[in-house]
């Protein structure tokens, strides 16, 4: 198995260098890559959406169809988890991997934990909010923002977050998230104009339409933090736990 | 000897990331635990997001964020050339892709767990024996 194996890398390995011989060369600035589409997302992002990261108006505005999908990829991710290991009932008979009980809490560990998880939580919310102007967006705001919820359930336990945070409330911001994007989309379409084309908001919200998609995209980014923290609490809660919600690691 | 330095320089980021691409591949196949399997499969996955981030590349050219592009309307006159800021399009499309992988990398751990209840390993060979009993 393991010669075979090696035999079948060795194979796609030289089927693939010798492909890499007539790729560009890395960092020319004439690549294929580089010359057709990207041109025009680098030199009209301010003029059409007033957005200087090129990232998050191609991400949230030009290519929008694509990240809602790939928020509700990670909606669907997070949903097939639930149904896979989710326990409603716990057999206390057939418990495979049992864990250690922890019994005394560590006092320095969960005191540097307070200090840090409010700090943490506002650089998320900073890095979704000015994800126009700085390196951030959506999804790294979610995923510091889920990363804090992540740390406290793992220097406290999992049942001091989800006391705070309910399993039901988790699973209603992943929803809410999602409608959040679909949402903007919606209105747009029942403003007279294409799904997600955040021109429509101009008139809603009485401002210019090169405005309107820089707002519009604030609002899907939102969506997309939002959806993004539950899902990432929940694949936590989940694995951690083995479905059962209980102790966690 | 140049030429050959250009050469390597100029084609080993294509190279790096077809190493970690040919490991993730060779520990997918060859693997008998299906943890490691799925370790594969995220080695794999970091090899495709280092192509495409090295694919945006440019020589001479900065983030993919306008300079002094918050100043509203005055930077819609200036005029930007491609040429200085590297392509966004690949850094967007990873982005997802690295997001997405999380959520793929959890179903896989929670079939991994759901495999292990049921069969008390997650070793390939003893999983197989044990449903053919």
């Amino acid at each position: 198995m393991k010669s075979i194996a090696f035999l079948i890398t060795l194979a796609a390995g030289i089927l693939m260098l010798a492909a890499s011989l007539d790729f560009p060369d890395w960092s020319a600035p004439t690549t294929p890559a580089s010359t057709h589409l990207s041109p025009h997302y680098i030199e009209k992002s301010i003029e059409e959406t007033s957005v200087p990261n090129l990232v998050t108006s191609v991400l949230a505005d030009y290519r929008g169809y694509d990240t809602m999908f790939e928020t509700v990829v990670i909606f669907c991710g997070g949903i097939t988890v639930l149904t896979l290991i989710r326990r409603t009932f716990i057999r206390k008979d057939k418990y495979i991997n049992p864990r250690p009980v922890r019994e005394d809490s560590d006092i320095i560990l969960q005191s540097a934990v307070r200090i840090l998880v409010p700090l943490i939580q506002v650089f998320a919310l900073y890095v979704v909010a000015h994800g126009h102007h700085s390196p951030g967006g959506g999804f790294q705001g979610g995923v510091i923002l889920g990363a804090s919820f992540i740390l406290l359930s793992i220097a406290y336990d999992l049942k001091f977050v989800l006391k705070r945070l309910k399993e039901n409330s988790i699973l209603f911001f992943s929803i809410l998230g999602v409608t959040i994007y679909a949402g903007i989309g919606l209105v747009s379409l029942f403003l007279g104009q294409n799904f997600l084309a955040y021109a429509a908001w101009a008139e809603l919200l009485g401002i210019t339409e090169v405005e309107a998609h820089s707002h519009g995209m604030l609002g899907v980014e939102i969506g997309v933090a939002i959806t993004v923290t539950a899902i990432m609490l929940s694949l936590y809660a989940d694995l951690s736990s083995g479905g059962d919600l209980d102790e966690g690691l | 000897m140049d030429d050959l330095l250009v050469f390597i320089i100029s084609k080993y980021n294509y190279w790096i990331s077809l190493i970690l691409m040919l490991t993730g591949l060779y520990g997918m196949i060859s693997k008998n635990n299906l943890l490691k399997k799925v370790i594969g499969m995220s080695i794999f996955q970091t090899a495709i997001i280092l192509f495409y981030v090295s694919i945006g590349a440019k020589k001479n050219a900065t983030i993919p964020i306008v300079e002094h592009g918050h100043n509203g309307h005055d930077a819609a006159h200036a005029v930007i050339h491609a040429a200085d800021y590297v392509n966004p399009l690949p850094h967007v499309l990873m982005l997802t892709a690295i997001v997405v992988g999380v959520a793929t990398l959890g179903v896989a751990l929670a079939l991994i767990q759901k495999i292990n209840q049921v069969h008390d390993t997650i070793e390939e060979d003893e999983i197989l024996r044990s449903m053919e009993e």
